[in-house]
């Protein structure tokens, strides 16, 4: 290329491709090799170690330990040494106590764990950093405000710990599950065996690092890696009290299935095909950014997001015409950049499910729309896309994409709008939108959905239970319903049936 | 309240071209009533999400000099002499003595009486009605309460424009308009901007200052302003710098859809100004973020965005100094007016 083609191929010069502003990587401290932590300490796992890659580059970050079935024996052997001789005979307080310890050590290593975090998983750093890393806080904390106060969660006067929790969390939000799943437990006085997602298991590693600091006996936490068969062998493991989930539903099921009658309590928090419903009295400019919000957030890697837009037929094309001159302004690229909208799909894997699912849709007669992104030339991408012209029996209307991809379907009444909405094998979520009270608290009752929101979406918080009706799985997540998922009543046994008693 | 639907109101083009002909006190405020609504946690949750863009090294420096070029560098004060004046405006024309690259303002923005002293010491830097060079605005109509009636409005309005402002940033009747009157401020922003017209037949250009902090929901200020573009304001503009809140980040960007909205529907293009409240360039600097994700790069212009403010020039003027120099220096070495 000469200079002068060069200069041409340069263009002008605009406020709006800002300069870049990445966010520094040297608050990272990155070992090369990652262990198992059990019982305290990193220790070298038995199956053949793999490498985490940033999903933005497809550089190679760390190589992490893969725990074998005789690692998951010694990580649930640590827990329940750990329950029994030192987590179960403290008080409430004194968990507490570590709890807000911990809560304030993320507080005050947040910057290296939102850098960690986007890093790993792809997400863009603005929501690693004011999202995520936030809230993983916000449970520790709140769940440490619970931990001595366990008589007034609902379940009668000293409920009980269960013992052994053994947890199995996703990659969409890696350190925010983890905090989802650890912060209860702890709270409750139960020791854990927590296994992360293979494609981002960095955030769990230095959260290990933070157990270390905070001084958390040891075994009371054990973190192992490794891919489908570490979390198989540790969910079935017969030392195991608890078991909670969250992922698909096809892997929720083989749980349920593999679990069923061995007495272990479980939870699972599965997938959604959410309905994001829009009346034609919505505040609107707040709607569009709602339903970006919905769907575009973490690329769309969101169990709960609003990846099912139902609009009312009289606003459909003013709807859709602002959606797409507002996606237009999304930013795509560097995870870490702090101007970035869009970071990167997860993994190979995961881009490849929502290409065929969006080539579905495409077969299946819906008309496609993609923001016109530059998409960089390593990693893995997927620009926010919508389809219109939906029918409710099409694919993309019906299954799980998780990705940037939303499909538009329309409604003319209330009623309507509301069969729509439950007519899917999940129940996880839903958005309303409309400026009339009435109409948002009439409809609200009606959606079969464990979690609603008005006039917003995407808004968590640790004091609001999180959970699913259906196929979106079992249990709630967060709040005082929360806790529930790990304790159990001590003085609600059902009176013994004796012999000619009265019924 | 009871609203005669015979009150027929000033027939205004781009409110007869939208309402139609027949346009009284009830079809405006039909059809001000049947704009969508305002959520303001949604408001408020996408300004601050577009007050976290980071803005760096070459957008920075852009984004400083642009902020300088849309300043209408302002003192509406009591106590304003043509001394403070001439000061003001020798300030508009050479902000940083010690570096000639930078740019000009927009416009300085003082009281009607104080025109002819701004357009004097402002000299060949003054445009004069053209488009180049500095303007000068002249506040009108009773600001900052508004409180007088129509004709001494007018006068005030003629007044200025006699004078030589290029702009009047008038206020509206905010009383009339927290009581459902949205006739009388209609026909008072019809009046002014006829009250513009200069002896050659053209106008001086019209800000028209809702005072947001007194309409007390965004709701409110969505209806003022379609009602100040419908009525033929060039410009919508946030306070007048006295009442407190005065220009805020979701203010301003509910405004500023406003605009895209109107823009979209008839292809014209109106200007914002928030004024009062902004004082760092780091404020400044999302309000540009705002206004080129909103309504689009292209409103970055003096034409059809304004920054209302005073002590702001001083701030960007040193953080340019950093960014030229490499270090920060202090107050000392920006002057004050």
């Amino acid at each position: 290329m000469t200079e002068n083609d060069k200069a041409l191929s340069v263009k002008a010069p605009s406020f709006l491709d800002y300069a870049p502003a990445p966010e520094s990587t040297s608050v990272l401290h990155l070992k090369k090799h990652y262990g198992l932590f059990i019982d305290g300490e990193f220790v070298d796992g038995r199956g053949d170690a793999f490498t985490t890659i940033s999903p933005a580059t497809e550089k190679e970050i760390a190589s992490i330990s893969n725990a074998n079935n005789a690692d998951v024996d010694v990580a649930v052997a640590a827990a329940r040494k750990a329950y029994d001789r030192t987590w179960s005979k403290l008080s409430g307080a004194d968990r507490g106590k570590y709890l807000f310890r911990i809560a304030r050590l993320v507080q005050e290593r947040a910057r290296e764990l939102a850098v960690a975090e986007s890093l790993d998983n792809g997400k863009p750093i603005k929501e690693s950093r004011d999202v995520d890393i936030p809230l993983v806080a916000a449970w520790f904390f709140y769940y440490a405000g619970w931990a001595d106060k366990l008589d007034y969660a609902g379940l009668g006067p000293n409920p009980q710990s269960l013992g052994v929790a053994a947890q199995v969390i996703p990659w969409n939000f890696p350190l925010l599950m983890l905090a989802w799943k650890i912060a209860p437990a702890l709270a409750a006085g139960n020791t854990v065996v927590i296994k992360p997602a293979e494609t981002t298991p960095l955030s769990a590693m230095i959260f290990a690092e933070i157990l270390q600091q905070a001084d958390l006996p040891k075994g009371v936490v054990n973190i192992i890696t490794g891919a489908g068969d570490t979390g198989q062998a540790l969910v079935n493991h017969p030392d195991v009290n608890k078991v909670a989930f969250t992922g698909s539903t096809g892997v929720g099921r083989a749980i349920a299935k593999s679990i069923a009658g061995s007495g272990k309590k479980v939870t699972l928090e599965l997938g959604g095909k959410n309905a994001n419903i829009v009346f034609d009295d919505a505040p609107m400019d707040q709607a569009i950014e709602g339903i970006v919000n919905g769907i575009f957030f973490n690329q769309g890697h969101v169990c709960c997001a609003g990846s099912r837009l139902l609009v009312q037929e009289n606003v459909h094309d003013e709807v859709v015409d602002r959606l797409k001159a507002r996606l237009s302004t999304l930013r795509m690229g560097d995870p870490l950049d702090k101007n970035t909208d869009i970071g990167a799909i997860n993994s190979k894997a995961q881009l490849d499910r929502i290409r065929e699912l969006s080539n579905v849709g495409e077969a299946e007669g819906a008309e496609r729309w993609t923001a016109d992104c530059a998409i960089p030339e390593n990693g893995f991408w997927f620009a926010p896309t919508i389809f219109t012209n939906v029918s409710t029996s099409s694919r993309i209307a019906r299954e799980e994409v998780f990705g940037p991809v939303l499909s538009v379907l329309t409604f003319r009444t209330p009623a309507e709008a509301i069969a729509k909405a439950n007519n899917t094998p999940y129940g996880l979520s839903a958005g309303i939108w409309s400026e009339k009270g009435s109409r948002v608290l009439a409809v609200a009752d009606k959606l079969r959905a464990g979690v609603i929101w008005a006039n917003t979406f995407n808004r968590f918080d640790p004091a609001s239970p999180f959970g699913g009706y259906k196929e979106s799985g079992y249990g709630r997540e967060g709040g005082r319903h929360g806790l529930a998922a790990y304790l159990e009543s001590a003085g609600w046994a059902a009176p013994a049936v004796t012999k000619g008693g009265k019924k | 309240m009871t609203i005669e639907p015979a009150i027929a109101l000033a027939p205004a083009e781009r409110a007869v071209n939208l309402i139609g002909s027949d346009l009284t006190e009830k079809s405006l405020k039909l059809h001000l009533d049947g704009l969508s609504g305002v959520d303001a946690v949604g408001l408020e949750q996408r300004a601050a999400g577009l007050g976290t863009r980071s803005i760096k090294t070459t957008s920075k420096a852009w984004a400083l000099d642009t902020i300088i070029k849309l300043i209408d560098l302002t003192t509406l004060e009591g106590a304003d002499t043509p001394g403070k004046v001439r000061s003001l405006a020798a300030k508009a024309v050479l902000p940083d003595p010690s570096d000639a690259s930078t740019p000009r303002v927009a416009a300085v923005c003082v009281y009607g009486d104080m025109v002819p002293y701004a357009a004097d010491a402002l000299g060949s830097a003054w445009s004069n009605g053209a488009d180049n060079g500095i303007n000068v605005a002249a506040v009108a109509t009773a600001f900052p309460s508004g409180r007088s009636s129509l004709p001494i409005k007018i006068m005030d309005t003629k007044e200025a424009v006699a004078n030589g402002a290029d702009e009047i940033d008038m206020v509206i009747d905010r009383g009339a308009f927290l009581s459902g009157r949205y006739g009388i401020v209609f026909d008072q922003i019809v009046a002014v901007k006829e009250a513009c017209r200069r002896e050659n037949g053209t106008y001086a250009h019209l800000k028209v200052i809702l005072e947001t902090g007194e309409l007390n929901t965004y709701d409110n200020v969505r209806k003022a302003s379609w009602l100040a573009i419908l009525a033929g304001g060039d410009f919508i503009k946030t306070s007048t710098g006295k009442v407190a809140p005065a220009a805020t980040l979701p203010v301003t960007l509910l405004m500023l859809e406003v605009v895209r909205d109107w823009h979209l529907l008839t292809g014209e293009k109106i200007g914002v100004k928030p004024a009062g409240g902004i004082r760092t360039s780091k404020d400044a600097i999302k309000y540009l973020v705002t206004v080129a994700e909103t309504v689009g790069e292209e409103w970055l212009q003096p034409h059809l965005f304004r920054f209302g403010a005073s002590s702001l020039l001083n701030d960007v003027l040193l953080q340019r100094q950093k960014l030229t120099t490499g270090h920060y220096s202090g107050p000392d070495y920006v002057t004050i007016d």
